[in-house]
């Protein structure tokens, strides 16, 4: 039953132009420019929030004011936060129907495929355009066994308790620049509560979409899974193209209770004008199982390292991903484990396509603590670059301080190789179609643990992609 | 205008044919002549340009022919692409082959019957033959689902060729080394794979070092390439000498 969740969901193809379908600029409320007090009160006054959020935000910017940009990844210099809009309330609140929510934010929406997918194959659908939510929906037979499902303003009203407890302890503001600017003007996103004991058994979604140029969006998610539960969470994003940068500074926790297990996907598309730097961090106890899959095709630069802390006995983090750089991408992206008590397995496979002088960079950090005794953790890496102008790398950093575990590293970088075009252009394959089943092939065991619609997907993009690699 | 009417009507012409690996010339001046339904077998010591020749008559970019050519059926290979060769019918296993991950046997093998005859071939229509295929040569049927040649061993990834060879049928066959590194076992099945594949339509080019293949497969022509020019032809009785003097006698 289990091995099916992750494939169980389907849309129709989709086809990249949806994505830079853009609409026109339109907003009830933004505010200006930059990022100063007055602003982060501000967007705390729109969303009428209780005292200690309002606190919470004002101390982050203080965070964010002594912080330095991080200079080990990608240049991200000309990313000008004075240039950047930080809050865009669309023309709507949120909706709990399609049919109320505004036309051309539900056609956006319905040219992805969401309310389609809603209504086939999801257990509820949460939906952000610029830096709200317009629609979330759980079906009912979930909602009476006590799962939460809904937008992050209205998780502060109704769930105050809940949120105050856990809200950016995973990921503290402190953590670095662009939590604390999260922890600032943090707007959208999802909370998810499911009870113990819970299998949800199909999965939810939420999609975030930015449609506003020049803008930000800072969606927070924070999934609670309890003891023994089981829920299947896919996150989507995309954004429209504009010659202006945009900025992706999202939040996503993971709190994992003993013998639960998450399995959290994403796919991001994000245009090629995206600052993509996105923290997403996951707290795993006695037992339980968080288990990551992430696509990153989209953006100018990305920088996500989704982090597993192994916090309680034999807890699981199984990392797969799949980067695919092309022409003006940096995408630095990979996954952190820490294991910090003992008998626990982390387990990162990934791989990296990067081509017409896109940059590729694997990025990730293996720690384990004193503690750790008999953990284990195998971390596999390969790149593939379809020509001489672009570039892949590899940077794993270990941290071993117990002798007594089990650790494999393997990282392959390489070329699609002249033999192996041959070998299979002498079975009557084309040149093109040799090189794209090569690429294909490269990203099979990836591409089997995808959603279905985003295998496709990924499947669409590289055929695209490569189209125009070759002459 | 004569000798273009002799051409015609021969099935596989090589003349002249000097060929360059790098700055090497590896062949140099090489002729044969090989008709339908033929088996023909080269032999030669290491390095005297069998690889080369397969290599060259299926087009890999690596060679570079300097002088002469191939005319296949009347067509000048010379600068033919590979796939289109492959459409024409001309097939090579290869002695080292390709490990392909993330596509299956299966799925490869489909793919390629469809490119070269460039028609769709339904999934279940498909299966039925390579299942058939895969019990001639004895192997598992799981084999259709794993990745081409990953993780094959030596005898494996041979089978795995000669699969290739008969569901894609093609009229000239021309076979790397097919059995070196093969146990006597594997050897009768490779021959059984290759017999199955020989007919009155279909041309097979024999590459080896050794006699194991021939022992089950009655070739037409022996040839001996030495220093990149075929410097004896003739029939079956030619191994004797092999196996007695090496190809020491024919070295200038």
């Amino acid at each position: 039953m289990d091995v099916d969740i992750s494939r169980k969901t389907y849309v129709e193809d989709i086809d990249r132009g949806i994505y830079d379908i853009r609409n026109e600029f339109k907003y009830s409320y933004k505010v200006e420019k930059g990022l100063t007090e007055k602003i982060v009160r501000e967007i705390s006054e729109k969303k009428n929030e209780p005292e200690w959020m309002t606190e919470f935000r004002l101390k982050s910017l203080e965070i964010y004011n002594k912080l330095d940009v991080p200079v080990w990844g990608p240049n991200i210099d000309e990313l000008d936060i004075e240039n950047i809009v930080t809050y865009v309330k669309p023309r709507t609140d949120m909706k709990y129907s399609w049919e109320d929510v505004p036309e051309d934010i539900k056609e956006t929406f319905t040219r992805l495929g969401i309310p389609e997918a809603e209504h086939k194959s999801l257990a509820g659908v949460g939906a952000q355009y610029d830096s709200e939510v317009v629609y979330h929906n759980l079906k009912d037979y979930l909602a009476m066994k006590g799962v939460i499902y809904t937008d992050m303003e209205t998780a502060v009203r109704e769930y105050e308790d809940i949120i105050k407890k856990h809200f950016m302890t995973v990921v503290p503001p402190s953590d670095h620049k662009f939590a604390a600017l999260h922890g600032a003007v943090w707007s959208g996103g999802s909370f998810v509560y499911i009870p113990e004991g819970v299998h949800v058994d199909i999965p939810l979604q939420s999609y975030f979409r930015l449609n506003a140029p020049g803008a930000g969006q800072f969606e927070h998610t924070l999934i609670i899974v309890e003891k023994g539960a089981f829920l299947h969470f896919i996150e989507g994003c995309s954004a429209p193209k504009y010659s202006v940068n945009n900025l992706h500074a999202g939040c996503v926790e993971l709190i994992v209770k003993e013998g639960a297990r998450l399995r959290y996907s994403t796919i991001e598309n994000w245009s090629k004008n995206m600052y993509n730097l996105n923290t997403k961090r996951a707290v795993v106890e006695k037992d339980g199982t968080i288990e990551w899959v992430s696509g990153s095709f989209g953006s100018k630069v990305s920088m996500l390292y989704p982090m597993s802390i192994l916090k309680g006995e034999r807890a699981r983090a199984e990392f797969t991903g799949i980067t695919f750089a092309g022409n003006g991408q940096h995408l630095d992206t990979g996954a952190k484990v820490v294991h910090t008590a003992p008998y626990t397995t982390s387990s990162i496979n990934t791989k990296s396509i990067s081509k017409d002088g896109g940059v590729a960079v694997y990025r990730g950090a293996l720690v384990i603590t004193e503690n750790a005794h008999h953990s284990k953790s195998t971390v596999s890496c390969e790149s593939l670059m379809l020509d001489n102008k672009s570039r892949s790398d590899t940077i794993p950093v270990m941290d071993i301080r117990n002798d007594e575990v089990d650790i494999g590293h393997e990282a392959k970088i390489g070329r699609i190789s002249d033999e192996a075009i041959f070998y299979l252009m002498s079975r009557g394959i084309s040149e093109e179609e040799a090189k794209a089943m090569i690429v294909r092939g490269f990203v099979e065991p990836i591409a089997k643990e995808l959603p279905l619609e985003y295998a496709v997907e990924m499947n669409n993009l590289i055929k695209l992609e490569l189209e125009g690699t070759i002459g | 205008m004569i000798r273009s009417m002799v051409m015609e009507n021969k099935f596989l012409l090589i003349r002249d044919l000097h060929v360059k690996v790098g700055d090497k010339e590896i062949l140099r001046g090489l002729n044969l002549d090989i008709n339908r339904g033929e088996v023909h077998v080269i032999m030669g010591p290491n390095g005297a340009g069998k690889s080369t020749l397969a290599n060259v008559l299926m087009g890999n970019p690596k060679y570079e022919i300097t002088k002469g050519e191939i005319v296949y059926e009347g067509k000048v290979l010379n600068d033919m692409k590979v796939d289109e060769r492959a459409k024409l019918g001309i097939f090579m296993s290869f002695q080292y082959p390709e490990e392909i991950p993330g596509i299956t046997v299966e799925n490869f093998l489909r793919s390629a019957k469809m490119a070269i005859e460039d028609k769709p071939i339904k999934v279940m229509e498909f299966k039925k033959v390579l299942k058939e295929k895969m019990k001639l040569l004895e192997m598992k049927e799981e084999y259709a689902q794993r990745y081409l040649n990953e993780g094959f061993s030596g005898g494996e990834k041979k089978k795995s060729e000669i699969l290739q060879l008969l569901i894609l049928n093609p009229k000239l066959a021309i076979l790397d080394e097919t059995d070196s590194g093969l146990d006597v076992d594997a050897v009768k099945i490779v021959a059984k794979g290759v017999k199955e594949h020989k007919s009155e339509e279909n041309s097979i080019i024999i590459i080896t070092h050794h006699n194991n293949l021939l022992e089950y497969l009655n070739p037409d022509y022996v040839h001996f390439l030495v220093d990149g020019r075929i410097v004896k032809s003739g029939d079956i009785s030619l191994i004797d000498i092999v196996e007695k003097e090496g190809f020491e006698s024919f070295k200038n």
